[in-house]
């Protein structure tokens, strides 16, 4: 089974950046690691590329820069191979802009199944995974717990307000990874020495016959009006605990009618 | 703004409460709302018309599809044929969020998501998303041609009966959807639950990665059911696989404004403080006096999560 997985890679959330005060996006100019989101498509692919015994799981990224440091963690992991797509014209690129590239760069890889995170953990549009599959003409099921082979289909646990509901889908597909629901796996050192070898094709979006007025800056449809903080919500009473704090709790919640 | 569409859903004959929000926000913006139903619009023309959409744009029953490519096909189709909003409001949902996507795709138009504010400026419609855990608003505005998309977190908005009759119903057809229609529903399971649901309870409790095991959430869960709250979790211990995702409060996850937030060893990541901060009373427990928490809680605990709550559950066993 061939399976993409969309990886994106992003500034380290334990040191989540700012806004650039001239474009008003977030600055991307420090070194990405991989989201932790796409990990659990990643190891989910790769269960299922060892459970079918045959196929290649390939990473597909973008990127003005040229940065792979997330996409290694992801080959270390034991991805097979990366497309990077990496251009100047996608600095500022949108939701709608990302999916063109990702789409088009999907399309050179001939998968059976594409893997994606239900939404990045930098700009949490979660659109892009429908939008992906709705340029390349395929089906789609997003928010999956759990994703089993069977034969031309996958078998996809997908959240619901309620619960879950069993989708019974034919590949190829795309299907959105909720994160949490496998563990996704450390690489080994040996992993991480192989990762350094594996095919890493790096494109431009000429190569894809993608546009520059499709994406970036212009591509968007959008423009962002004003950037002001938020209100305030002033912080309250500090205590410590010396052994009665829950009475001050248990007032608190008394003063509040709850009990 | 001429007229406004709003994405209702539905289940059991009922309307979501994000969708009767979004009709609430549309009415104040637009001369004319109308809703766009997956399914059969008989059942909830009262409810939505109640709520200010005059006419109900139903597809009819889908059957086991998804809403995802059906509705946002005819959606496109619809526009195409000349019955055009000048934009469409989703609620941020699993299926709000498919629809918008594929939609966005058929109509070569962005969307603007996470939106919690939405305002008019020169004609044009204008959403505002919190960033970095809600310290920064960040406002965009619709300036493609089209149809704008717009994609709300709920409890942005208050839904209000406006006194309208039922709405008028009438035939959104889905077109033949080729390959993207192709994924089937073979059974839908409800896990059990107990207590009032997540993002309507009146109290919320939530643990962790201070926690320290998946064991422990128990006593998030106790704790819950001894307010009559619902049990919430950090997107950490949601990652880490201690609960399901069904309990995750932040940006990733459900958004709730409860009369009483407990939040039991949560450090208050950006992304979890934006899922909780619009909570009437704050109360976190944390054994780390510098958790960001703290900076937004009414009343704040320093000390370890394994004395207080089970202290705070134990005094509140002996009271009922």
């Amino acid at each position: 089974m061939d399976i993409v997985v969309c990886v994106k890679q992003i500034p380290d959330p334990a040191d989540p950046g700012e806004l650039d005060p001239e474009t008003k996006t977030l600055k991307r100019d420090m070194k990405l690691i991989m989201d932790e989101s796409d990990s659990y498509g990643v190891e989910m692919a790769l269960q299922l590329r060892d459970a079918a015994g045959e196929g290649e799981v390939t990473l597909v990224s973008m990127a003005p820069n040229e940065e792979v440091n997330g996409l290694r963690s992801a080959l270390a992991m034991g991805a097979d191979k990366a497309i990077l797509v990496s251009d100047e014209a996608l600095a500022g690129t949108d939701a709608l802009g990302t999916a063109r590239v990702l789409a088009a760069a999907i399309g050179r890889a001939q998968a059976d199944l594409i893997l994606a995170a239900t939404e990045s953990s930098d700009g949490y549009t979660g659109t892009v995974p429908e939008q992906v599959a709705e340029l390349l003409g395929l089906p789609s099921v997003t928010f999956a717990k759990e994703i089993q082979a069977d034969g031309g289909e996958v078998l996809v646990k997908r959240q619901t307000e309620a619960g879950y509901d069993e989708v019974r889908c034919p590949l190829p597909a795309v299907v959105s990874v909720t994160a949490g629901v496998v563990e996704p796996r450390y690489p080994s050192f040996k992993g991480i020495m192989a990762a350094k070898s594996k095919p890493m094709d790096q494109v431009g979006i000429a190569d894809l016959g993608v546009s520059p007025d499709q994406v970036g800056w212009a591509g968007g449809g959008q423009e962002i009006t004003d950037v002001s903080p938020a209100p305030e919500r002033e912080a309250g009473e500090i205590i410590t605990d010396e052994g009665d704090a829950h009475e001050r709790i248990v007032a608190l919640l008394e003063e509040l009618r709850i009990v | 703004m001429g007229t406004i569409w709003v994405y209702a859903e539905a289940s059991g004959g009922q309307v979501a409460s994000i969708s009767l929000e979004l009709l609430a926000r549309a009415r104040e913006l637009a001369d004319t709302v109308e809703a766009v139903v997956g399914g059969e619009g008989e059942p909830v023309a009262a409810e939505l018309g109640a709520h200010g959409a005059t006419t109900v744009h139903a597809t009819g029953d889908l059957g086991n599809g998804l809403a995802g490519p059906a509705v946002a096909s005819a959606i496109a189709a619809a526009i195409e044929g000349g019955t055009a909003p000048d934009a469409v409001l989703f609620g941020t949902t699993y299926d709000g969020r498919d629809v918008a996507g594929r939609l966005s795709v058929k109509l070569g138009v962005p969307v603007i998501t996470n939106i919690v504010e939405l305002d008019q400026t020169d004609g044009s419609l204008v959403g505002t998303e919190p960033v970095f855990g809600g310290t920064v608003n960040v406002s965009t505005r619709f300036n493609g041609t089209g149809v704008g998309l717009f994609l709300v977190r709920p409890k942005s908005f208050t839904a209000e009966e406006s006194g309208g009759g039922p709405a008028a119903v009438s035939a959104l057809p889905v077109p033949d959807l080729g390959a993207t229609g192709a994924a089937r529903v073979v059974d839908r399971f409800a896990e059990e639950s107990t207590g009032p649901k997540l993002d309507e309870a009146g109290v919320v409790v939530s643990g962790g990665r201070g926690l320290g095991e998946a064991e422990k959430y128990s006593m998030i869960e106790d704790l819950a059911k001894l307010l009559g709250g619902a049990a919430g979790a950090s997107r950490a211990i949601v990652d880490a696989g201690w609960v399901p995702y069904s309990h995750q409060v932040g940006q990733t996850g459900k958004v709730v404004k409860p009369d009483v937030y407990v939040a039991c060893g949560i450090s208050g990541a950006t992304q979890h403080m934006v899922g909780m901060k619009g909570s009437k009373n704050i109360i976190a427990i944390n054994k780390d006096a510098e958790a960001p928490i703290f900076g937004i809680a009414d009343l704040g605990v320093v000390g370890d999560v394994h004395k207080v709550v089970p202290k705070l559950i134990e005094a509140l066993q002996a009271r009922s």
